[in-house]
């Protein structure tokens, strides 16, 4: 296995709360971002529509070089788009701390380094108060022990998939390790049934051309 | 041992399971968009990799595509780069691409299936999470991030853990006016957007037997709007009636051998599943949505819920923040609202069946003044399909536009989109703040009551105007 990832290390940040259930990839990243075609430069983008609000909260000066996000319920819910873990990497996030997330958002969070922090809702209710108390509040996360060490000595474990885990502590890349499994792939395609269809084999009988579709005005 | 359909088609699909690891699952069926695709493609040309089945991947351009008939302008330079980038990606690589306005393009979710692409017990994957769609075929199907699409594109596998069932069973027969879109809708309603969270649900009963195709893929299209993985349904004959008349069903004894391993497609009788639930579907009225996700529904002339009856302070403050965005007060029902636009299209409601529902009510009729009126077929079959039928004349005569196929205004990436503080009726699956257009405000309802909306210009219960004598 190739190793070229960062390992994930113990992460020690402020925090950026935005706890209200269900925020949607489309409010993390709305859709007229997802022209790009590579993955840099979506920072800006990142809450795109709320930051037009003063008052949200990544406007604030406290937000600035605070790497965890406190989030609510359902984290990430909506749309596919890898987009949203790369704009949250992009601002400087490496970590959210929520109730729940979505599956797919945390499937992509995971392979873009973001680690998912799934606590319980007494440590969140705890989490909540004291960075309402105080926006300079710090926080440990451990991946290694899964625990969240709180200020005052207090610890919370959260849940994750050890495979996860094990590919983010020691920066294993998750196509290296499918692609191991070369001969097993091989095997499966042999004795599988055909497919109930033929390909037509005609790839691109009309080829686009961006000439014909978009000229500069 | 009792298996569910998803188990037979999981047990299928696995390659390897190392011990502590997730499965490394085939993928039959890889869909690709303009949208999702281009960084997996760098991704494989950075390491030098080959697509390893062009042969199982199936290319389309729908997201970012213009609608308007006879305009072949795309929106801006960005997304014209983007097509572009998926043209060239499909050329290098040999794969099948249906390029904007080619006879077969569309939008992925529903040209899959009416190629006939989409079939029982096939694995499918897109960098979309309606992909969830093509379950209605008996096929596991699931949304993945673009560095999964690298993944399939590379080996034609994906790293999955096991999901848990849950069997949504819905019985009884459908009232006057009633669609599958009210029925998920309803469901949504009832158990919210994270109930299907680490779930594939499958979709049983009387109410889902009676569906055709068109109507199951509009409930497994939304599987993912109630945060499961997948929705299914087991394939019967309705699904092989379906799948005969596409165009590349296999013929004579072939078509037999393939029905025949299909029929197995389905639950054991004993079969267990982690979760279910039992819905009444006779109880179904035609929804709409009131708020910032597909889980703040009602029927139609049903009371929007107050905050002060939420217990739970986390949903009450989403409600609360919901009702602030779409400027609506609680306690009152949305009929008589006065709208904007009514956009019908998507990969939820854009297939014949669902226009010739639009069409019914709008024969006849006119819009109201002042309303945008738009129909947005789901791909260049169904929109000659349509036309064939004379549906594009019923529009146009009552006032609509009618539209080439597209993801258009459900994801307001084209250039079709609401303008803020602009309220929409639409067929789409998500009503998400400014989902259809920075400050836009989305109610999601079925085809019938859309195309009802769009004549009264206000929100109207479809029934009243079914009762004057059109038939649904």
């Amino acid at each position: 296995m190739s190793t070229e990832r960062q390992p994930f290390i113990n992460l020690t940040s402020r925090i950026v709360p935005l706890v209200i259930d269900n925020v949607d990839t489309d409010q993390i990243i709305p859709a007229r971002f997802l022209k790009r075609t590579d993955k840099n430069g979506l920072g800006s983008c990142l809450f795109a529509d709320w930051k037009d609000d003063a008052n949200f909260i990544l406007n604030q000066p406290e937000a600035t070089g605070a790497r965890i996000l406190l989030a609510g319920e359902n984290f990430g819910c909506g749309s596919s788009r890898e987009h949203a873990p790369w704009a949250l990497s992009a601002w400087g996030f490496q970590a959210i701390v929520a109730l729940s997330f979505a599956d797919i958002f945390r499937n992509n969070a995971l392979k873009n380094g973001i680690l998912p922090v799934e606590i319980q809702p007494a440590a969140h209710t705890a989490l909540v108060a004291a960075r309402a108390a105080s926006s300079a509040l710090t926080i440990t996360i451990d991946l290694s022990s899964q625990t969240v060490l709180l200020p005052g000595g207090m610890t919370t474990s959260f849940p994750m998939d050890p495979f996860a885990r094990h590919c983010l502590l020691n920066g294993i890349d998750e196509l290296a390790y499918l692609l191991g499994f070369e001969a097993q792939i091989g095997a499966h395609e042999a004795k599988s049934p055909p497919l109930g269809w033929t390909p037509d084999g005609q790839p691109n009988s009309e080829p686009f051309s961006r000439s014909a579709h978009f000229k500069r005005a | 041992m009792a298996r569910t359909l998803f188990d037979k088609v999981w047990d299928d699909h696995v390659v390897a399971h190392e011990p502590g690891n997730p499965a490394v699952l085939y993928i039959d069926l890889h869909l690709i968009h303009e949208v999702t695709s281009p960084q997996a493609f760098e991704g494989l040309r950075a390491r030098q990799l080959p697509v390893r089945r062009p042969d199982r991947t199936l290319a389309t351009m729908d997201h970012a595509i213009p609608t308007q008939l006879g305009k072949l302008k795309v929106v801006d330079e960005e997304a014209a780069t983007q097509l572009q980038r998926l043209a060239d990606n499909c050329q290098s690589f040999g794969i099948e691409l249906h390029a904007m306005r080619s006879e077969n393009n569309g939008i992925v979710h529903v040209i899959g299936p009416e190629l006939g692409r989409t079939q029982p017990g096939m694995t499918i994957v897109c960098g979309d999470s309606h992909t969830s769609t093509h379950g209605a075929f008996g096929a596991l199907a699931f949304g993945i991030g673009t560095t999964e699409v690298e993944h399939v594109l590379a080996t034609q596998c994906v790293l999955q853990t096991r999901p848990s069932t849950f069997e949504v069973r819905f019985d009884g027969t459908l009232g006057m006016g009633v669609t599958a879109k009210d029925l998920i809708l309803s469901f949504i309603a009832e158990v919210g957007t994270a109930a299907g969270t680490g779930h594939v649900f499958e979709f049983t009963g009387s109410a889902i037997r009676g569906l055709d195709m068109e109507g199951r893929m509009t409930i497994c299209n939304m599987a993912i709007e109630a945060g499961a993985r997948a929705g299914m349904v087991a394939p019967d004959d309705t699904t092989f009636e379906y799948l005969a008349r596409t165009p590349s069903a296999p013929q004579g004894p072939a078509w037999e051998a393939v029905v025949a391993r299909w029929r197995a497609l389905h639950s054991d009788s004993d079969a267990s599943f982690d979760r279910s639930m039992n819905l009444d579907a006779s109880k179904v009225e035609p929804m709409i949505t009131f708020g910032t996700n597909p889980g703040m529904g009602v029927a139609v002339s049903a009371p929007i819920p107050s905050p002060d009856q939420v217990v739970d302070a986390g949903e009450r403050a989403a409600l609360e923040k919901a009702l602030r965005y779409m400027q609506f007060e609680p306690g009152r029902p949305l009929l008589g609202k006065p709208i904007d636009v009514v956009f019908i299209g998507s990969c939820t409601n854009s297939r014949i069946s669902d226009l010739r529902a639009a069409a019914s009510v709008l024969r006849g009729r006119r819009v109201a003044n002042q309303v945008r009126v738009l129909v947005v077929p789901g791909s260049q079959r169904v929109k000659r399909q349509a036309e064939a039928e004379g549906l594009d004349r019923v529009f146009r005569e009552a006032g609509a536009e009618w539209r080439e196929p597209g993801c258009s205004m459900c994801i307001a990436m084209n250039g079709d989109n609401l303008e803020p503080g602009q309220l929409a009726v639409s067929t789409s699956n998500r009503n998400f703040e400014g989902r259809q257009g920075r400050g836009g405000r989305t109610l999601l309802a079925s085809p019938l009551t859309a195309a009802a909306c769009a004549v009264e210009g206000r929100v109207v219960d479809v029934r009243t105007m079914l009762s004057e004598g059109v038939a649904a």
